[in-house]
């Protein structure tokens, strides 16, 4: 087998600008936070990023990476929106493709089966195919005549996903109760990565977990990087939960010029290992806040 | 004091709050469908779910709010240990159900309209919106694949509007004219606010106040309403709780009252 391991570098180094990039995970859940960080930490712009969306494409925009998002929704789960991204559609800085969450998975299945559309009721009826005028429908040529949707294939020139568990060769292990639609988003694209905890022999991931949760193929992945704590600071179950308490700073340094300086010059600015530092850093100084405050 | 068919005492109806008559007209919303997924948000919505399952719905499946069904009622806020799990159910599946019409839905709505649009997607033009919320979401498909209820805990006439911003969830006369694939499965069953229940019983299919929440009065509902609702002679109040449904919410599915910081008597 093919080792497929490699670094964040790799990956920043096999993306251009002007791309169409998917983004595995769902809202706050399972981000490869870690790809966006080198993706922050790049010359890459001008991407349309396609993404079930959360802090991912908040921090993608606060970057001016992004010139075009597609998604159904923006959101940090705990919190309802994403502050970055809210600001970037509110300033027209970005053009965006908002669809129907259902859509959305019928286009990169339509991708990933090399089929130009699939047929479906949602969007009917609805602003979507208003606000996005490029939408059609087809006529089933059967004798129920249905008229439909056409939701066009999401063709990604490179997919990003992170999970739990992977080998050398690709093959990949979601130990959270949500496979998401990760599986999809590598069979869109041209180009797969694969980021996760922790590569494994083999011969280990049966050990790790059953086997559905043996769910994306080396098939599906051209390279794999290790990245621990790669999907914070989002949820990682069953390995680590979202850090709430950094979302919020998130959100909270991102309403404010200075604050956003500071969070970028603390966590942006460093590589992955500095970033990891910094948040190690940051959770011993909140806990010791609060045992200070507890002991008063 | 007298006495009444059930054993629900004049004291405790005297004692029912705003937020329990909301979770009872919620709990409506799933009566006579049988065996589909109910899918609740917000407090008022996910105990009414939770009500109709332990009594009149016995066969309503409810889901953990992640990935799984789960067997019973849970509490609102129980331990992800606590829960007996009896079906996987993850995002993929879920669109699987969506379109098989099996669910029926409580969403949210920030914008209602008279023909029951719904939107959450933006507020102002979508092309550069005032106030970008969290996007259209599953509402599209939901609306025109299985019933779907709204409830909205703050009626206004910022919430209640002639002509949402951006049509999320597809309301009766956009089905219509979207044609019949778009209304062969749609139902907008009811809209539950903090004042009242509202329906499309309608000849037009536009909304119609159902029932009125005791100590709210019919002017206070058209005067949060931003378009002129359909009012019928007679309005009845929203119905009371048995003594069963006031001591099960009580005690055992809310036992913190969170329905009573969500809307307050």
């Amino acid at each position: 087998m093919s080792d497929k391991r490699g670094t964040l570098d790799d990956l920043v180094g096999e993306l251009s600008s002007g791309m169409t990039i998917g983004i595995g995970g769902w809202g706050s859940r399972r981000k490869p936070m870690a790809a966006v960080r080198a993706i922050l930490r790049s010359g890459l712009t001008d991407l349309t990023v396609v993404s079930y969306g959360g802090p991912d494409l908040g921090l993608l925009c606060a970057a001016g990476k992004v010139a075009k998002a597609v998604y159904g929704f923006v959101t940090l789960d705990s919190i309802a929106t994403d502050p970055h991204f809210k600001v970037a559609r509110q300033s027209g800085a970005i053009e965006a493709m908002e669809v129907d969450e259902g859509m959305f998975y019928l286009g990169l299945l339509a991708a990933s089966q090399r089929l130009p559309f699939l047929p479906t009721r949602s969007g009917l009826g609805s602003d979507v195919m208003v606000v996005n005028p490029g939408l059609k429908t087809v006529r089933s040529p059967y004798e129920d005549g249905e008229e439909l949707v056409a939701m066009p294939a999401l063709r990604l020139d490179a997919a990003i996903v992170h999970v739990n568990r992977a080998d050398a060769a690709g093959s990949g292990q979601i130990l959270g109760p949500d496979p998401f639609f990760d599986e999809l988003f590598l069979g869109a694209a041209d180009r797969r990565f694969v980021t996760t905890e922790r590569i494994v022999p083999t011969e280990e991931l049966s050990s790790q977990g059953p086997i559905q949760t043996m769910c994306i193929s080396r098939l599906l992945t051209d390279r794999v990087i290790e990245t621990p704590g790669g999907a914070h600071f989002t949820a990682c179950v069953p390995d680590y939960n979202r850090d709430e308490a950094f979302q919020r700073e998130y959100v909270a340094a991102a309403g404010d010029p200075d604050a956003w300086a500071a969070f970028t010059e603390r966590y942006l600015a460093v590589d992955e290992v500095g970033y990891q530092a910094a948040v190690t850093e940051a959770t011993a100084a909140r806990a010791a806040a609060k045992a200070a405050k507890e002991g008063a | 004091m007298s006495t009444t068919e059930s054993t629900t005492t004049d004291a405790d109806r005297a004692g029912v709050t705003r937020a329990e008559y909301c979770a009872i007209a919620c709990a409506d919303v799933f009566r006579g469908d049988g065996e589909v997924m109910a899918s609740a948000f917000g407090t008022a919505p996910a105990l009414g779910a939770r009500l109709a399952r332990l009594t009149f719905a016995p066969d309503l499946v409810l889901t953990d709010g992640d990935a799984a069904l789960v067997d019973g009622a849970p509490p609102l806020g129980a331990r992800p240990d606590s829960l007996v799990l009896e079906s996987h159910m993850p995002y993929r599946r879920v669109f699987d159900v969506v379109w098989s019409g099996r669910r029926n839905l409580i969403m949210m709505a920030s914008q209602i309209d008279r023909t029951g649009n719904q939107n959450i997607s933006a507020i102002g033009d979508w092309a550069r919106p005032a106030a970008q919320l969290v996007g259209v979401r599953g509402a599209p498909g939901n609306t025109v694949n299985h019933s779907t209820s709204y409830w909205v805990p703050n009626h206004s006439t910022r919430s209640f509007v002639e002509q949402v911003d951006v049509v999320s969830g597809v309301g009766y006369a956009r089905a219509a004219s979207a044609g019949a694939s778009a209304t062969r499965f749609h139902e907008i069953r009811m809209v539950v606010s903090n004042l009242g229940v509202f329906d499309f019983a309608t000849p037009d299919k536009v909304m119609r106040l159902a029932s009125l929440h005791p100590g709210v009065t019919v002017d206070d509902v058209v005067a949060a309403t931003g378009f002129d609702l359909v009012l019928p002679d007679e309005i009845p109040a929203t119905r009371q709780p048995t003594a069963q449904e006031l001591d099960l919410l009580r005690t055992v599915l809310d036992p913190k009252g969170l329905r009573d910081k969500e809307v307050r008597s």
